[in-house]
């Protein structure tokens, strides 16, 4: 980054019930309701800027961001774009476009149904299509590569997977999975309560600038900071183990330059909070994924909104004072998106 | 609009019907490095990378840029995927200028292509999402009552749209990248092809391309070579269905001009913009966004285009380059345009250039006529 940084603060944020089955909700519907009730919540009816992340694949159609914008309500028609990725990196587009100055307020939502689908064979065709993905690796195949790499071991993914799925239960918005059990491998070193659970649902949230923040929200969650990069492709030109593009990004948002209270991380297999913790150089004593995290609700391209979210939400609410977000793309943890939030900006 | 931000290198790769030499990553980067080529520069010099392209089943790659990021110097980098289905290649281009406006980065590599030999776009086009009605078959049964519903509104005569689609086609005979350059072209030979979807023939029609389009994109103090200003970036977007919503000459598209317009300063685009590069898939699309876009008054736009005012030697020269009617791999078209407008300020579009080209104007829509995205480029700093 340079030049002046704009204060932008997360002011809202909303997300469904997830579910891990289809309820015959279109998405649409599963959207609706999240948007109404960031509205309400900043009082806000239009914005100056409309981001979205969403994915084709999930549902096998094209063009899913269309419908979705009846949930909006974009008449008179509004300033909007799409990402087909994660909602995280729209709100990053959002963030980028608050920079210009002229506008003071967004819109952010990210939702996807993986119900619809088998997410682990959709998620070969991201693969480079002529060297890797005629290799048939799935995506529990080649997240299982990582965890091997990363060595991690076997109680302390147990841990990880048990205490994700004891917050998600105490979490009103995500599943609720039993304590992990079973011997059984689904890929080898990952058990199957290693892998995030297949879910539907949605989530929004709103960014207000400046003294429009301090209007809509009694403690704004600022932005301090906010990154993302992206590593090569190729599994094998990269080392497994850790993650350099989120400590790269970490380091553009700012991670180490206070203590953190709280960190919500797009972690879709348990071996991945080590991976992360590590490359954000978080402590110990940091709390990771109080909210249950991906493990305990995984609704595919809201979920690393939801990161941000959660971790916007503990500072809305006065929980903690600076938190760290994060968000996912691309196999093996490829890209990754930081944001730190804090009380003040 | 924030800090300033110039165009100041174009790449593109022949847009032909398939590319069969080359992989998805070996055609985008054809494109990205003939744009840092004329920017002189190279990857290294770029801070980050803004990726386009229309749905993700036209080649079978689920997000294909996390795939892609290696061919286009990306690793280490910030990486964007941008989605608006038509409009996408313009909205690319947005994208990438607002990251240089915030003043998060100095330089910026946007890319946007398609390969639509890998598919069928007609049927890509057609499934539907679960929960929801199938409306449509490809984008000629959509768009052509809509054209039906202007020839009412307007009285425009049946033979307007075959003089679009000369019209471009003349022009693609001068630019080397164009996808259909047909010799001899001429009302004839488009009026005795088939009737696709009434009003439609085939030659009124786009052509299904391969091809990637890509430009850099640098904040002032980063300009190489030859800018082409941005004066002004505009997005609009409404839902496909809503009481009320005028599919003939939709509302984003007049409220996405208006504010492109008043941030570059014009107030009559015809006699202000000295060229338009605006997305026509289907010939009668030039009358209509004659009119969505201010350049005619309601129901006079077909007047314009019957008089030869949008040909390359009329007063207001209308996709000089051949347009989306010569070449479209989708994703990337709406890019061309927004690059071949800044070609034109820059001076550089050889044969298809209008002489003393000043101010430009790059247009892309998509859906059902639903997304909008323009702006404006100069040949001086706003």
């Amino acid at each position: 980054m340079s030049g002046l940084v704009r204060e932008v603060a997360v002011v809202a944020f909303a997300q469904t019930v997830h579910t891990g089955h289809d309820t015959g909700l279109a998405e649409p519907e599963l959207l609706l309701p999240v948007i109404d009730e960031v509205k309400r919540a900043t009082g806000l009816k239009r914005f100056g800027f409309t981001c979205s992340g969403s994915c084709d694949y999930l549902a096998g159609a094209p063009f899913s961001f269309v419908s979705a914008l009846d949930a909006v309500g974009a008449w008179p028609p509004i300033s909007e774009s799409h990402v087909e990725m994660d909602g995280a990196f729209a709100l990053y587009e959002a963030w980028v476009r608050l920079q210009h100055g002229d506008i003071d307020t967004a819109l952010v939502y990210g939702f996807g149904k993986s119900s619809m689908s088998d997410i682990r064979e959709i998620m070969t065709l991201q693969l480079d299509p002529y060297y890797l993905a005629p290799l048939g690796l799935d995506q529990v195949s080649y997240a299982a590569l990582q965890a091997a790499a990363a060595g991690a071991e076997r109680a302390v993914l147990d841990e990880i997977v048990r205490r994700s799925r004891a917050d998600g239960r105490a979490n009103p918005y995500a599943l609720d999975l039993p304590d992990p059990s079973g011997e059984e491998f689904e890929v080898e070193p990952l058990r199957p309560y290693d892998v995030a659970p297949v879910t539907d649902g949605a989530a929004a949230v709103v960014l207000a600038a400046g003294d429009r923040a301090r209007e809509l929200a009694g403690r704004p969650a600022w932005i301090t900071g906010i990154a993302h990069r992206a590593e090569p492709h190729y599994l094998g030109m990269r080392d497994l183990s850790r993650s350099v593009s989120t400590a790269d990004a970490g380091r553009a948002a700012g991670v180490g330059k206070g203590p953190v209270d709280v960190a919500e991380l797009h972690t879709q297999f348990s071996h991945e909070e080590p991976i992360l913790r590590e490359a954000l150089g978080l402590s110990a004593d940091v709390t990771v994924n109080p909210s249950g995290g991906p493990l305990a609700a995984n609704p595919v391209m809201a979920a690393g909104l939801i990161r941000v979210g959660e971790a916007a939400r503990r500072i809305l609410d006065g929980s903690a004072g600076r938190a760290v977000a994060h968000a996912t793309s691309g196999p093996c943890l490829q890209q990754n998106l930081v944001a730190v939030l804090e009380t003040s900006a | 609009m924030g800090n300033r931000c110039a165009v100041i290198g174009v790449g593109q790769t022949r847009y032909q019907t398939r590319r069969r030499d080359v992989s998805l990553a070996g055609l985008v980067r054809e494109a990205a490095l003939r744009a840092l080529e004329d920017a002189g520069l190279t990857f290294a010099d770029i801070d980050a990378v803004v990726i386009g392209k229309a749905p993700d089943l036209f080649e079978g790659v689920m997000m294909p840029e996390a795939y892609l990021a290696d061919a286009l110097g990306a690793a280490g980098k910030p990486v964007m995927r941008v989605h608006t289905a038509g409009s996408v290649g313009g909205s690319t281009a947005l994208v990438g200028a607002s990251l240089v406006q915030a003043g998060v980065h100095g330089r910026v590599l946007v890319v946007a292509f398609e390969k639509q030999s890998e598919s069928n776009a007609t049927w890509a086009l057609t499934t539907h999402l679960p929960f929801n009605a199938s409306l449509v078959v490809g984008a000629g049964g959509y768009f052509a009552p809509h054209i039906r519903e202007y020839m009412r509104r307007s009285g425009a005569p049946d033979h307007v749209g075959t003089l679009v689609a000369v019209k471009d086609r003349l022009n693609a005979l001068k630019n080397p990248y164009a996808h259909l350059r047909i010799p001899g072209i001429n009302r004839e030979m488009v009026e005795s092809t088939p009737m696709l979807w009434e009003p439609i023939r085939y030659l009124e029609t786009c052509p299904s391309s391969d091809g990637a389009c890509a430009m850099v994109l640098a904040a002032e103090d980063k300009v190489t070579g030859t800018p082409a200003w941005i004066h002004g970036t505009a997005m609009r977007s409404e839902p496909i269905t809503v009481a009320g919503r005028d599919v003939v000459s939709p509302r984003a598209g007049r409220d996405c001009a208006a504010d492109v317009y008043r941030q570059a300063g014009v107030t009559d685009p015809r006699r202000e913009i000295d060229v338009a590069e605006v997305y026509v898939p289907f010939s009668w699309y030039e009358p209509m966004w004659l009119e969505n876009l201010g350049f005619a008054a309601e129901g006079e736009g077909w007047k314009l285009t019957e008089a030869g005012c949008t040909a390359l030697d009329g007063d207001t020269p209308w996709n000089a380059s051949g347009g989306v009617l010569s070449s479209n791999p989708i994703g990337a078209s709406g890019l061309i345009r927004f690059a071949e407008a800044a070609l034109q300020v820059r001076g550089m579009a050889g044969e298809h250039q209008v002489e003393g080209a000043r101010l430009a104007l790059g247009h892309a829509y998509g859906g059902g006529a639903q997304f909008f995205a323009m702006w404006i480029v100069g040949s001086s700093k706003p």
